[in-house]
Order: C-alpha cells, then sequence, then structure tokens
C-alpha cells in the first residue's frame, strides 16, 4: 500500500488508468440504473473476484477484476453469454488490426465481416 | 481464418484483451437496447472531472463551522449531504463518523471496494487492494503508521467496514489555529485521506 499519496485531490489525479477500465465503470453503474442488477449482487459479485488470492497486492488489477465480474453477472443474468463476448471480442480485436494507424477503430472493419451472434 | 492482407501493412491498432472484451460487452448491451453509450460516457466524465474529495471537504467545511449542519451530519448524513448536492446513484446511505479527542475513525471496506463516491469520488488505488483492505481490521494502528500517522496511545482507534447498502465519511478534527478561517479556507485544509481516516486534516499555513 502506498503511504503518502495525498498530495492533492482525485480531482487533478487521474481515475483510471486505461480508457477501458472508465467504459468498464461507468457501463456498470449505467446498467445498475437500468435496474439490471442491485447495487449488493454487483458488490457481491465484485467481491468475489477481488478476495482470489492471484489478486496483486498493489491493486493494479483492480479493473481486471471488476471487467470479470461484470460478465460473470451479466452471464448469470442472461444479458450476454460469455461465447457471445468471445466472439465480439475476437471480432473487435480482427477489425483494430484491420485498421490503419490513425483511424477509428470499428467493428464493421473485420475482415470477417458479418458479425457473430 | 484468411490472412489475405498486405503483410507490410502497419499492425498499429491493438487492442488489449481487456479493452476487446469491454467493446464486446458494450456492442453487445448496445445491440440488446440496455446501454447508451452516450450515458455511458457521460458517467465517465462525471466521475473523471466532476466528482471527487473536494466535494467531502466542502461537507467537513461546513461542519467544522456551522453546528447545526454538523448535527444534522451527525443525525442523518445521508440527507445532510445531499442537501449540498451529493447524491449516491447506488441507493446507499450515508453515515459520518467524526473524530474526537478520544476516538479516530477509519473506514475499508474489506468486501471488495465500497466507498463513498459522492463525497470522494472513486477510491485511490491502494484503498481497493489486499493488504489494506485485510490490515486495516486487523492491525488499524500498524496501517495508519504506514500512512505517517502515529496517535496517543490512549486514543481509541475504530474502524468502520463499509457495504453496498452504507458508506462512511470520517469527519477529521478542525486543526487548532484555523480560528476565523471562512467555509472555503478550510475545506482546503480538508485532504482526501483525512475523510478516509488515514490522514489528519492539514494545518493552516
Amino acid at each position: 500500500m502506498s503511504r503518502h499519496d495525498d498530495s492533492g485531490f482525485a480531482l487533478e489525479a487521474k481515475v483510471f488508468d486505461e480508457p477501458w477500465q472508465a467504459q468498464a465503470f461507468a457501463m456498470t453503474v449505467a446498467l445498475h440504473q437500468k435496474g439490471l442488477f442491485s447495487w449488493g449482487e454487483w458488490a457481491e459479485a465484485l467481491s468475489s473476484e477481488v478476495k482470489k488470492p492471484d489478486a496483486a497486492a498493489d491493486g493494479h488489477d483492480y479493473y481486471e477484476h471488476w471487467l470479470a465480474a461484470l460478465e460473470k453477472l451479466l452471464a448469470a443474468k442472461g444479458f450476454a453469454a460469455t461465447s457471445d463476448v468471445d466472439a465480439y471480442a475476437a471480432a473487435w480485436e480482427r477489425a483494430a488490426h484491420a485498421t490503419p494507424h490513425g483511424k477509428p477503430i470499428l467493428l464493421e472493419n473485420d475482415p470477417q465481416a458479418h458479425a457473430p451472434g | 481464418m484468411s490472412h489475405d492482407h498486405d503483410h507490410h501493412h502497419h499492425h498499429d491498432n491493438e487492442l488489449d484483451p481487456f479493452a476487446a472484451r469491454v467493446r464486446a460487452l458494450e456492442t453487445i448491451l448496445t445491440q440488446k437496447g440496455l446501454i447508451d453509450p452516450a450515458a455511458v460516457d457521460a458517467i465517465v466524465d462525471t466521475y473523471e472531472t466532476k466528482v471527487g474529495p473536494r466535494n467531502g471537504a466542502k461537507v467537513v467545511a461546513k461542519a467544522w463551522s456551522d453546528p447545526a449542519y454538523a448535527d444534522w451530519l451527525k443525525r442523518d448524513a445521508t440527507a445532510a449531504i445531499a442537501s449540498l448536492g451529493f447524491v449516491g446513484r447506488q441507493g446507499e446511505h450515508m453515515q459520518a463518523v467524526f473524530n474526537t479527542p478520544d476516538t479516530h475513525n477509519m473506514i475499508v471496506c474489506t468486501l471488495c471496494s465500497c466507498y463513498p463516491w459522492p463525497v470522494l469520488g472513486l477510491p485511490p488505488v491502494w484503498y481497493k487492494a489486499p493488504p489494506y483492505r485485510s490490515r486495516a481490521v486487523i492491525d488499524p494502528r500498524g496501517v495508519l503508521a504506514e500512512f505517517g500517522v502515529t496517535l496517543p496511545a490512549d486514543m481509541k482507534v475504530r474502524v468502520w467496514d463499509s457495504t453496498a447498502e452504507l458508506r462512511y465519511l470520517v469527519v477529521p478534527m478542525r486543526p487548532e489555529g484555523a480560528d476565523g478561517l471562512g467555509e472555503d479556507q478550510l475545506a482546503e485544509l480538508v485532504t482526501r485521506d483525512s475523510m478516509i481516516g488515514t490522514g489528519l486534516a492539514r494545518q493552516p499555513a
């Protein structure tokens, strides 16, 4: 645990290290607001991920656990099957690969064109 | 898998596996009409730029300045905090725990990372990491020492374990020599860590 990082307020500090962390966080908040799960259910899902023994002591993998918890909760509730997430994630990776640098990555750029699901 | 594209192509665009999975979730949920990407972006903006410990510092400074507000904060923190415009969306209740000359308060979430977002924003990395979550309850004085806080031996330390339903805000003791300061100046003395209980309020310059 790092001790003396009280130099400033989080408003000046970086809240998320990577954009995907912000997206994963915000999607969770949005889905809760939409009533897909209760906050208690979310806390339970997150807890079972972060208490795993391989959780890093410095907490750098926190949002990886967050994402795993969100995926499991959405799969368990039937909102997003793991196989669909796998398929779309692969499509996004292919799309990124096929997108020239500097251009926005779009799912349509996936060379295996027709989307799964 | 067909690899018919030019191999001299620059494959600069790589999504790491986590980013790809987040996009996959977003795609699926958007197609199902369960999520609105604009609403997601608005939430990111709120937590990156609008919500943070300055909110909590205003609450504390007001409690230091206004005994009636402090009393309200003690009795019904959810309402007293909401009156300043800081409202949680997770249905949580707030409780303010006041430091006194006899008792120092500290907050933790041993379960996961529950934290009073409306007043403190998102938690620092160490708050979410296993060592703090496991040690804050077992050895609070040892943890405080790592933060450079040493309390008198006869001062009690109370550790409050946050839940999804109930979040705590520590109201640090008003520092000596802060007489005559306005609420804005007082708020400058209130650090994030002092509202978690791993720090004390700053001394006035």
